[in-house]
């Protein structure tokens, strides 16, 4: 997997609240039994102006030309509620989002964004408006700079430090997949599921 | 040292803890669904990785089939043949249960599960959906997750999961006649926020879920991710044992005896704390319906449109978004807005209990001239029972389409749907912008308030139109 330390990019705001999996990739957008092919209908129903349509609507965000190669977005809490579909992860990802900063995730689908090397960044409410508001001024200039391993974002000269589980952390730095890292304790899991069989038999 | 029933889960469950705060969490159960179960299965073959414990994965068609007559692999969702198939082929190849298109067991997901007795207290169950809350109904730790995650909860039996904080709702004293479940948690999500429960897993409690039967409380644990919880989570109780006693997958003679007796310890003991607790009275609760874009744009139906949530201008901004798309106008009543939908499904509330409680509503009376109204069972074999109970007629009779079980028109994957702008009532779980179809605005309620409103053709208070009721 793609390992995530610095990252620098244009930041795109989307500053609403409870932007959901459903808008951020819409199920008709999801055709294909297959994790890519799905950047184009990112945000489909604000990015373009009809339904399943590619018209383009220039007043979206993503569609401005100030805001063109963004690989950061900035939006509100509660980002990524509602359905479970890792699709929302994968379009965003294969648009070239590398972290989102919000006040808030829904909690499945941060654990997607770890789990395909995409950063879900919380600060609270008044640095995310901050950043945006210095952003706006001319996004191709001011770019915020994201460390990882030192758990800050500087923008326009201020460093916020921001939280992150180590587990979430360690995979994202090192690029790791968690299905082997997991493997690696294989005899634990084998002890618990015979000790379980044997104290709960029903369940098998 | 007192535990919450879900520390009881979460402890029974518990591999490894690791330094880094993520938990190793046992898996007892696997559902998968075409919808996303495709993608899981194609990519595990694809790395050539192995399911460990096949037995114990169950996957059904539900998501994008058709709930025509007759249906068939080909669908009205454009390539949604592609998903069929290749579910068919994984779980066949994987040796997984299917509960196929034309099996009498298929159904949603989360009606089958607990109708089969695949769900038990004290079980952990995971689906790539994120509506795997319901199954917390039964004392089950069961949440949604994504597709990678499935792929290692199917290869290694267990997920790496940070564990989530907890929380009780104690819904207390008597609902009123006409008031539901569904109304339960709308006016919690409604009261407290779509982030209400945000990392928390979240047990219902209290005498009013307690007097709940089990299928209403699937609703309530239902719409838990709505609240954003971790799941949602009932202390199994003998209504439970009741419940599944005699389904298929339930345990038997001996096994059935040792198990009823561990499902009896489920229980947040009396001196438990929980992170966060509240309190929801029931005595004044009124039916329910949502009015915006988020399940926490819910009101009265007896209300107005209420105004932003917050003094800040975002709170404003929200609530013109919302009212924009929604075409309603600050201050305007709910009731008598006029509709040109009515649906009555999905896993929230297309049990038998629900069709039951629609069609006491539907009898002997039409759907409004110009709404179209749909009913579509939450399993095959909910429809069979309501047919044995003479309910496909109540429905026919009144102007409903009957249709076979799927999660149909919750929710738009590019076939069929209500089309723009259109105003529909519905008993799903998610109001969000085009869920139901391109611009579809969708009205959240239950059954009851469904099926008067589909008679009224307007919103409307479903109290006066139950049985006695002084329409
Ligand atoms: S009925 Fe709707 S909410 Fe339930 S699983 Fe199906 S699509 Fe999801």
């Amino acid at each position: 997997m793609e390992k995530f330390e610095q990252h620098r990019g244009v930041a795109a705001p989307i500053l609403r609240p409870n932007v959901d999996t459903d808008a951020i990739i819409p199920s008709r957008e999801m055709k294909r039994v297959s994790k890519l092919g799905l950047g184009d209908g990112l945000f489909a129903g604000w990015r373009y102006r009809e339904i399943g349509g590619r018209d383009v609507n220039p007043d979206f965000v993503l569609n401005k030309p100030e805001y063109a190669g963004a690989s950061i977005l900035l939006s509100g809490p509660n980002f990524g509620c509602g359905s479970s579909r890792e699709h929302a992860v994968w379009a965003l990802k294969e648009f070239g989002i590398r972290a989102v900063i919000a006040p808030g995730f829904g909690a499945i689908f941060a654990n997607n964004c770890i789990r395909n090397g995409l950063l879900p960044l919380v600060l609270d409410e008044e640095a995310v408006a901050a950043i945006a508001a210095w952003v706006e001024q001319a996004p191709q200039d001011r770019q915020p700079l994201i460390d990882l391993p030192a758990q800050v974002v500087e923008a326009d000269g201020v460093r916020y430090s921001f939280e992150i589980d180590a587990g979430d952390k360690r995979m994202l730095v090192e690029g790791l997949d968690a299905i082997a890292l997991t493997q690696t304790h294989w005899s634990v899991i084998e002890q618990f599921h015979a000790a379980r069989k044997e104290r709960y038999p029903w369940v098998y | 040292m007192a535990a919450t029933l879900f520390e009881k889960l979460w402890r029974e469950h518990l591999v490894e803890s690791s330094a880094d705060g993520e938990d190793l969490i046992y898996i007892d159960r696997i559902f998968l669904h075409e919808r996303t179960g495709s993608i899981a299965l194609s990519s595990l073959q694809a790395d050539g990785r192995k399911v460990f414990c096949p037995e114990h994965v169950f996957c059904v068609m539900d998501h994008i089939v058709d709930t025509y007559p007759d249906r068939t692999d080909d669908t009205t969702m454009p390539s949604g043949r592609d998903f069929i198939v290749a579910t068919r082929k994984g779980a066949t190849e994987a040796g997984l249960t299917l509960f196929d298109l034309d099996d009498p067991r298929q159904g949603i997901v989360h009606v089958v599960s607990p109708e089969q007795g695949i769900v038990q207290p004290g079980l952990t169950l995971v689906c790539p959906d994120s509506h795997t809350c319901t199954q917390g109904a039964l004392g089950a730790l069961a949440w949604g997750i994504g597709s990678s995650e499935a792929e290692h909860a199917l290869v290694t039996k267990t997920l790496r999961v940070k564990r989530p904080g907890t929380m009780r709702v104690r819904f207390e004293g008597e609902l009123a006649p006409g008031v539901t479940a569904k109304d339960m948690i709308l006016h919690l999500i409604g009261r407290y926020g779509a982030a209400g429960a945000a990392g928390c897993a979240l047990e219902f409690a209290g005498s009013a879920v307690e007097a709940l039967d089990i299928e209403a409380r699937m609703t309530l644990c239902n719409m838990a991710v709505e609240f954003s919880a971790f799941t949602g989570l009932i202390a199994p109780d003998s209504k439970t044992i009741d419940y599944l006693r005699g389904r298929p997958y339930a345990p038997v003679g001996e096994q059935w005896a040792l198990a009823e007796a561990h499902w009896r310890t489920l229980v947040s003991d009396p001196d438990a704390i929980f992170d966060r607790e509240l309190v929801v009275d029931c005595g004044e609760l009124e039916p329910q319906v949502t009015w915006g874009t988020s399940p926490q744009h819910a009101a009265a139906v007896t209300a107005r449109v209420p105004g932003p949530r917050g003094d800040s201008a975002a709170d404003r901004l929200e609530l013109e978004r919302a009212l924009a798309y929604i075409g309603l106008a600050e201050g305007a009543a709910l009731q008598g807005t006029a509709i040109d939908c009515a649906f009555i499904g999905s896993c929230t509330n297309a049990r038998i209990s629900d069709l039951r409680l629609a069609a006491d509503v539907l009898r002997g009376n039409k759907v409004s001239a110009g709404v179209r109204a749909i009913c579509v069972p939450g399993s095959m074999q909910v429809k069979a029972q309501a047919e044995a109970e003479g309910l496909d007629k109540v429905f026919t009779d009144a102007g409903f389409e009957w249709r076979s079980s799927g999660c149909s028109m919750c929710f738009y994957a590019g076939g069929e749907h209500f089309g723009e702008r259109q105003r529909v009532i519905s008993t799903t779980n998610r109001n969000f912008e085009s869920r139901q179809g391109p611009q579809t605005r969708t009205h959240l309620a239950s059954p009851a308030t469904v099926a008067a409103s589909a008679i009224a053709g307007a919103i409307v208070d479903p109290r006066d139109y139950l049985p006695g009721g002084n329409r």
